[in-house]
């Protein structure tokens, strides 16, 4: 008796660790998702319900932080999971996940089908060594947000590009300060990449090296104005004094409060500002203070290069259904899904036709501003490695007040090489 | 001539070890019984994962490049030792540790004489309330603590702006002063309370007649307590401040929610954390945890050894020893 209900808990338990084959018999097709305020479970049961009875996606949470997801999928797909039939994947970590072979190929027809109107940046970021390794699903961007008054008062003219020089004096002369990233986290590397690449050049000079061959470029020209604007800004101090710990919510607060200037950061905060605003927790007309342009320059005469972020879509390798796991990922990525999904969550396509849609339009008057920006965003270092080059630039360009541009640049770059190469703990 | 010497001695052996009788043979068997499942379950959970981390440790092993393990026999741990780095987290590892230990140690011992002396009456209550601080999670602590003081969301700052050298411009988690010492106060605050209640049995294990003898002989109250006291209890002190150690050394949540290793407060169990799990670097990660590992198991030597603890009875050896006799 004992043993058979024991025999039966384990057959529960294959089951349940199975995964698939539900009473139905409709295959389980399983979507690690990264949080967000519910829009891709709300695709996974509508494209649960348009397969008809083909598949049934199921979704599973991932951790909060883009690292933490890499983590996770990481030791996943090293280990053979079967589970991971779709994945949402921070663009940075694409290549590492690429190299090893732990994402099943993109057949060709659905390579085509998906990315007939991708963005420029947002292709990009899909892409690992001329291949089309995963399905853009949405993408993010940072742009330029300022309160109107202070720009006024600095008679900047908002219709024209401007320059970090120009918004940094305009905080200094007015005692206001940046809303920037200064944590030691991800939000670090996308800077100084954002800063890097605004001036045409890149972090990385050969992208394909080995570990023992990559080479980082921040010690030239690019790196160094790089450093001195965020130098500048750690020692004046213009980031507030809570610097230190300042991440993409804490520079938004920062901003809502009555000595915000500048920011750069992520679409999220219009909705963020719109509702706080609404309670009650900040003034009811801080949102028709703010306006939005594209991120600030370097130099003054060099387009800038947007940060790029998002979320694009991969399956596992070991997956028992890649063939269905395809098929339901066309069904998400759908120009019209991705519109419900910047309407009802904030983040922007990465389709170029998604963004024509009327509803967008309405909730996002800064839309048009957010696809240029996503039109000449560059992504960041992408390598298997980048987790060491970024986690290395986050050490050595914080606390921003230690930042040196004659010194930070060259110890970063030799400080990576140290790392690739084993010489160094990181 | 060794010849007869090494038979005297196989002799002198043999005469020491008598056969044991089938009774004792049959406790050993029934120990064995009760113990063995226990026993086995132990090295199926900590003496399989030691070597395994041990042999991974050899390696240089990347989970996103299982094509390009290879053996490198030391090389992962001589990195450590030559790298500035380590020693520096090392440092502060053991800072923490030496400084949370003292510190609650004294705390300890005053928290454990107010409970044992003064309040007789409310002990069980005094107790119970003393130890809700151990029985909070310790992330749960960390993350309260970190908001605390937090520079954004934090009270701190306010309620402490007449101390000089306190505003509300001050960053707690951005300068390694700061930092560790609110890390060390979240870690004393939170386990002083186990190293009270070691105390207290300890406390309760001096006898009463000893006390009173030393009274009647005319030793004033420090007396009593550094020459009757103190000696008599010694064993549960050690007991303590071993645990105490042990688990400071090992210390990760406070660092790991509170600054991330930011500010240079990077512990030793948080290298090996970044290691393999944020860097997948296997190898190396596994080369921390197994010099994290023998640290421990030195501890445990030196304290045993040298000051001859017997974590067994809660009581130095060689009192165990003389219990044992009477």
């Amino acid at each position: 008796m004992k043993a058979r209900s024991a025999g039966a808990a384990a057959a529960a338990a294959v089951l349940l660790l199975a995964g698939c084959g539900g009473d139905d018999g409709v295959t389980t097709l399983t979507w690690y998702i990264n949080p967000d305020d519910g829009g891709q479970q709300a695709l996974a049961e509508k494209c649960t319900e348009e397969a008809d009875g083909a598949y049934r996606i199921q979704t599973s949470l991932l951790p909060m932080d883009a690292p933490a997801q890499r983590e996770q999928l990481a030791r996943r797909l090293a280990a053979g999971d079967s589970s991971l039939d779709i994945m949402s994947i921070d663009p940075p970590f694409i290549p590492e996940l690429a190299t090893p072979g732990f994402l099943a190929p993109v057949p060709e027809d659905v390579a085509e089908r998906t990315t007939e109107d991708t963005l420029d940046g947002a292709l990009a970021g899909a892409m690992w060594g001329d291949e089309l390794v995963t399905i853009p699903f949405w993408a993010n961007t940072q742009i330029l947000w300022y309160r109107e008054s202070v720009a006024e008062a600095a008679g900047l003219d908002m219709g024209e590009p401007v320059t970090w020089d120009e918004i940094m004096d305009a905080a200094a002369e007015q005692d206001k300060y940046l809303g920037v990233q200064g944590v030691r986290a991800e939000s670090m590397t996308v800077w100084v990449n954002a800063l890097v690449e605004s001036q045409e050049e890149s972090i990385l000079v050969d992208p394909s090296a080995s570990a023992e061959e990559l080479e980082t470029n921040l010690d030239s020209e690019s790196g160094a104005n790089a450093a001195s604007i965020i130098s500048r800004i750690g020692q004046e101090g213009l980031g507030g004094p809570g610097i230190a710990s300042m991440d993409e919510n804490q520079s938004m607060l920062l901003f809502q409060r009555d000595n915000g200037s500048f920011m750069v950061n992520w679409p999220f905060v219009w909705a963020a500002t719109n509702s706080a605003a609404e309670e009650g927790s900040i003034d009811a007309d801080v949102p028709d203070d703010i306006g939005w342009a594209l991120y600030p320059r370097v130099d003054a005469d060099t387009p800038a290069a947007h940060p790029l972020g998002g979320i694009n879509l991969g399956v596992g390798a070991d997956s028992e259904h890649p063939e269905l796991a395809y098929e339901a990922i066309e069904c998400i990525v759908t120009p019209e899904n991705q519109a419900e999904y910047f309407v009802t969550n904030g983040n922007p396509p990465s389709s170029e036709s998604a963004f024509d849609d009327p509803r967008v339009e309405e909730d996002f008057p800064m839309a048009d501003v957010i696809r240029e920006a996503l039109d000449s965003a560059a992504p960041r270092p992408q390598t298997p490695y980048y987790n060491e080059i970024s986690e290395s630039i986050q050490g050595r360009f914080t606390p921003l007040s230690g930042v040196d541009p004659d010194t930070t640049p060259a110890e970063t770059d030799s400080y990576i090489m140290e790392v690739l190469r084993g010489e160094r703990l990181l | 001539m060794t010849a007869t010497a090494e038979n005297t001695r196989k002799n002198g052996q043999a005469t020491k070890r008598p056969r044991k009788s089938d009774r004792t043979k049959a406790e050993i068997r029934l120990g064995w019984m009760l113990a063995g499942p226990a026993f086995f379950v132990m090295m199926a959970v900590t003496a399989y994962p030691i070597a395994q981390a041990t042999f991974d440790s050899l390696f240089s092993f990347r989970l996103t490049a299982p094509d390009e393990r290879s053996f490198v026999f030391l090389d992962n741990y001589l990195l450590l030792f030559t790298d500035g780095m380590f020693w520096r987290i090392f440092g502060v590892t053991l800072l923490i540790t030496v400084v949370t230990v003292a510190v609650e140690l004294v705390l300890g011992f005053a928290l454990a004489l107010v409970m044992h002396r003064a309040l007789k009456s409310m002990r069980g209550l005094l107790r119970t309330a003393i130890l809700v601080p151990y029985g909070i999670i310790t992330v749960v602590s960390a993350f309260a603590w970190y908001y605390m003081f937090d520079i954004n969301s934090g009270f701190v700052n306010r309620w402490l702006s007449w101390v000089p050298g306190i505003d509300s411009d001050l960053d707690w988690f951005s300068n390694f002063g700061t930092a560790i010492t609110v890390i060390m106060a979240s870690e004393i605050w939170k386990t002083t309370p186990f190293i009270a209640l070691l105390l207290l049995a300890g406390l309760a294990q001096v006898p009463d007649e000893l006390v009173e003898a030393a009274r009647v002989d005319g030793a004033t109250k420090v007396q009593q307590f550094t020459r009757v006291i103190i000696p008599n209890m010694k064993a549960a002190i050690m007991v303590a401040v071993l645990f105490r150690a042990l688990d400071a050394f090992r210390i990760f949540d406070n660092v790991f929610i509170m600054t991330g290793g930011d500010a240079n407060t990077e512990v030793l169990s948080l290298l090996a954390y970044n290691q393999s799990i944020s860097r997948l670097e296997i190898g190396l990660g596994s080369a921390v945890s197994v010099v994290l590992f023998i640290c421990v198991l030195l501890m445990c030597v030196i304290a045993v050894k040298g000051f001859k603890v017997d974590l067994a009875s809660g009581t130095d050896s060689s009192s165990g020893k003389k219990d044992g006799g009477k």
